[in-house]
């Protein structure tokens, strides 16, 4: 009989407080307990994290490369969401 | 160390390939842009990469036996700590790299089967014995220094999540060689009999360590491709004198000498020129017929169908959990 494949995980470290967590790698464990307990020890050898998040790889959605275009390109010409598109008179000041 | 991978025939039919796609695969390779995941990439590449990565993860997963065998015979309990906290680096540094392979569309129970069965190599070096404490002091000195050179270059590899492995491998190899260092120097400033230990580990491992870089660049078949695609940016040969560079110096430091009659200082090049390397040697142990390949994957073996119960048990009560928890959802409504 084949093995029946162990679920994967997504991994995601805070390293200090104040920073946001930030993806790491992933681990296979059957449930979320143990994945957590493989990912302390995968990732955190050297005390590299203050928290862990452990996320079923199968929940995340991503955007298709290919789509990168027609996605993220129209905010290129929209040069107006920048504040250095507005012109203040320099007595104003800083702003 | 483990690219000698990269110097195998890729198996599987040839695929034809758009020119406009690879032509556009290229540019972004030659504009040292990183290849991810779900990008397109050419089934060659794909394949190269599903082979060297899995390989080399292989080779940190079997890497783990010789140094095991000496854990409850370490000398001190200094020397027991970090050597089972070498151990364990090994184990992670074979997950970060199953991990990235698995990015490329293969499985973790396939990458297994292909190691267990035998189809799937791993480094050469794994299979010479680890007769006394002092190759314990060679192996972090000479094949994780081997390993360093080869891996530092794969840290700007054109693929992503190796490139991202790669990384914190490196950072947590330099502890490797240095402890290795440091059991060699303790040797050598001991007895005669320590410093005689220190002297024969030396003259086994040395050539196998050289033996780590792969075949010499006539003979190998793929670093052109390699070298396009920007998987590996030295040449065998290139990586191989950097390595004796850094390490015959190292030597002589110890009071050591090298196993090999023909090594000397080559003034006009600043480069310490070696003698032939028995390349029958390695492919005799590649090809299966080293001193240990066959204690290796029976040691691989037995601990994977030994672990099965585990897994399995695992994944089954996660289910009777998550059935659990559902009926009692079900029933709270």
């Amino acid at each position: 009989m084949a093995e029946q494949p162990m679920p994967l995980w997504e991994v995601f470290i805070r390293s200090r407080t104040g920073l946001a967590h930030r993806h790491v790698g992933s681990v296979h464990a059957a449930d979320a307990e143990m994945a957590l307990q493989a990912a302390r020890d995968t990732y955190t050898r050297r005390g590299e994290g203050l928290s862990i998040w452990v996320v079923p790889s199968a929940a995340i959605t991503a955007s298709d490369p290919a789509e990168k275009g027609p996605l993220f390109e129209p905010t290129a010409s929209k040069i107006y969401r920048h504040p250095s598109f507005y012109e203040i008179p320099e007595e104003v000041g800083h702003m | 160390m483990y690219s000698q991978a990269l110097n195998e025939r890729i198996e599987g039919p040839r695929i034809v390939e758009d020119p406009e796609k690879l032509a556009a695969f290229q540019a972004r390779i030659d504009a040292e842009e990183r290849i991810e995941p779900n990008d397109w990439m050419p089934e060659a590449y794909r394949r190269t990469l599903i082979r060297q990565i899995s390989q080399h993860a292989h080779s940190e997963v079997v890497g783990m036996l010789p140094e095991g065998n000496w854990i409850t015979r370490a000398p001190s309990l200094r020397r027991k700590a970090a050597l089972l906290a070498k151990v364990q680096d090994e184990g992670g540094h074979g997950l970060y790299l199953y991990a990235a392979a698995e990015t490329l569309g293969v499985s973790r129970e396939e990458l297994y089967e292909q190691l267990l069965s035998g189809k799937a190599k791993y480094s050469s070096i794994f299979n010479y014995p680890t007769l006394t404490w002092a190759d314990i002091g060679c192996i972090g000195w000479l094949v994780d220094g081997a390993a360093i050179m080869n891996q530092i270059p794969l840290c700007r590899t054109s693929y992503g999540p190796y490139a991202r492995a790669m990384i914190r491998i490196c950072k947590e190899e330099s502890f490797h060689q240095r402890q290795g260092y440091e059991i060699m120097l303790t040797l050598c400033r001991g007895t005669p009999e320590q410093k005689a230990m220190a002297q024969d580990a030396l003259n086994r491992w040395w050539w196998p360590s050289l033996m780590m870089f792969g075949p010499p660049d006539s003979e190998s078949r793929h670093t052109e491709e390699s070298m396009r695609w920007k998987i590996k940016r030295f040449t065998n040969d290139e990586l191989r004198q950097k390595f004796v560079d850094a390490t015959v110096p190292q030597g002589h430091y110890l009071g050591l000498t090298f196993p090999d009659p023909e090594l000397r200082f080559d003034e006009a090049t600043g480069h310490w020129r070696f003698g032939r390397i028995d390349w029958e040697e390695f492919k005799r142990v590649l090809a299966g017929h080293g001193p240990c390949n066959r204690e290796r994957m029976a040691a691989r073996r037995k601990a994977h169908e030994e672990g099965a119960w585990v897994r399995e048990a695992v994944l089954a009560h996660a289910a009777k959990r998550r059935a659990r928890e559902r009926a009692q959802k079900i029933a709270a409504e």
